[in-house]
């Protein structure tokens, strides 16, 4: 049944891998204007595998950032991935030695199909984690690759093909809250983010935005697991 | 420093920082028992996570200039409604999609 699940993951991430690619592409392409070739952006994509870290990553690495400012700026732009495995601990348990490379390939994209999506029967939960985190580390590669071999010659426009990530995430949100009754969590998650964005402007607003969230989330405990007990009966 | 190991320090430091990120919860909470508010934090972030992300990917919109978020407010209507009605996830996404690009492409 494993490649019924193989199938499966792969039918989930196609929209991924459209946007992967894309992303992937613009990558590999500022990369090698700031004068770093293929092997660069094949190391960057297999081993750090962060879309938004990797942008970064470009102008650190030709703007000679100091070694410190390196590493501050990567707790920054990737704090978000703090969150991602608090609601994965129960689902990763008991991968093995999988669960080290699980936990490298999570990406927003990956938590979402892995939080997000329901499994048909058949499916094996922890072979269809590790498909997903493969074949979108795969696309991810691929993009990466394509953007710094040939990215100034794309046949077509593409324009805005990049928005497949953002549908994504719109579908997930709605899937949940279809099917989801406590819809106090997925407000509090717009609420908090959207007001951040206001008050400490688009370069700024994630991190204070996840404190946020976590403290609404804490304050709502109560009222949200009384709800949960009354509709268990 | 030399340019090329400079660049290789860093991607190291990168690629470390992030795999720490990721990896941290895992090693804090995975040994033992989820202590509870872990547990319902497990639960419940997922939704709020994906109305940030929503956000997130829409941070670059300006909406008091042309064309006003206009493409991205049609296009994700696209989606919700897309998948109100058929719940299928690709049809959803693919067809959001190419609506956002038929907008930027041709009328905006």
């Amino acid at each position: 049944m494993k490649l019924k699940t193989y199938k499966r993951a792969f039918i989930h991430t196609l929209p991924v891998m459209a946007g992967y690619i894309v992303l992937g592409l613009g990558f590999g392409i500022l990369l090698r204007v700031a004068g770093f070739g293929a092997l660069w952006a094949l190391c960057m994509s297999v081993f750090i595998y962060a879309g938004s870290m990797q942008y970064v990553g470009v102008s650190l690495l030709s703007g000679g950032a100091s070694l410190l400012t390196v590493a501050v700026t990567t707790v920054m732009v990737q704090a978000r991935h703090l969150f991602y495995g608090i609601s994965l601990i129960d689902r990763y348990r008991g991968t093995g030695i999988k669960k080290l490379y699980l936990m490298h390939a999570l990406t927003d994209e990956t938590y979402s199909l892995v939080t997000g999506t329901h499994l048909p029967d058949f499916a094996d939960e922890k072979t269809y984690y590790f498909a997903v985190s493969l074949l979108n580390h795969l696309y991810w590669i691929t993009g990466c690759l394509l953007g710094s071999l040939a990215g100034a010659v794309l046949p077509f426009s593409s324009e805005g093909v990049d928005f497949a990530m953002t549908a994504l995430f719109v579908t997930i949100f709605v899937e949940q809250w279809l099917t989801e009754k406590e819809h106090r969590p997925a407000l509090v998650g717009v609420g908090c983010t959207l007001l951040c964005l206001l008050v400490f402007g688009s370069e700024n607003f994630l991190i204070p935005a996840m404190a946020l969230i976590l403290l609404a989330l804490a304050l709502l405990r109560a009222p949200i697991e009384k709800k949960e007990e009354k509709s268990r009966g | 420093m030399d340019k090329t190991l400079h660049a290789i320090l860093a991607i190291v430091i990168m690629a470390a920082v992030t795999f720490l990120l990721r990896m941290l919860p895992f090693v804090i909470f995975g040994k033992k028992q989820t202590p509870a508010f872990i547990g319902y934090l497990g639960k419940y972030l997922p939704y709020a996570i994906m109305g940030m992300l929503v956000i997130y990917c829409l941070k670059g919109v300006a909406p008091l200039v042309f064309p006003h978020g206009l493409p991205e407010l049609i296009a994700i209507l696209t989606v919700v409604l897309l998948h109100i009605w058929r719940r299928n996830t690709l049809l959803s996404i693919l067809g959001g999609t190419v609506v956002y690009m038929l907008l930027v492409q041709l009328v905006f």
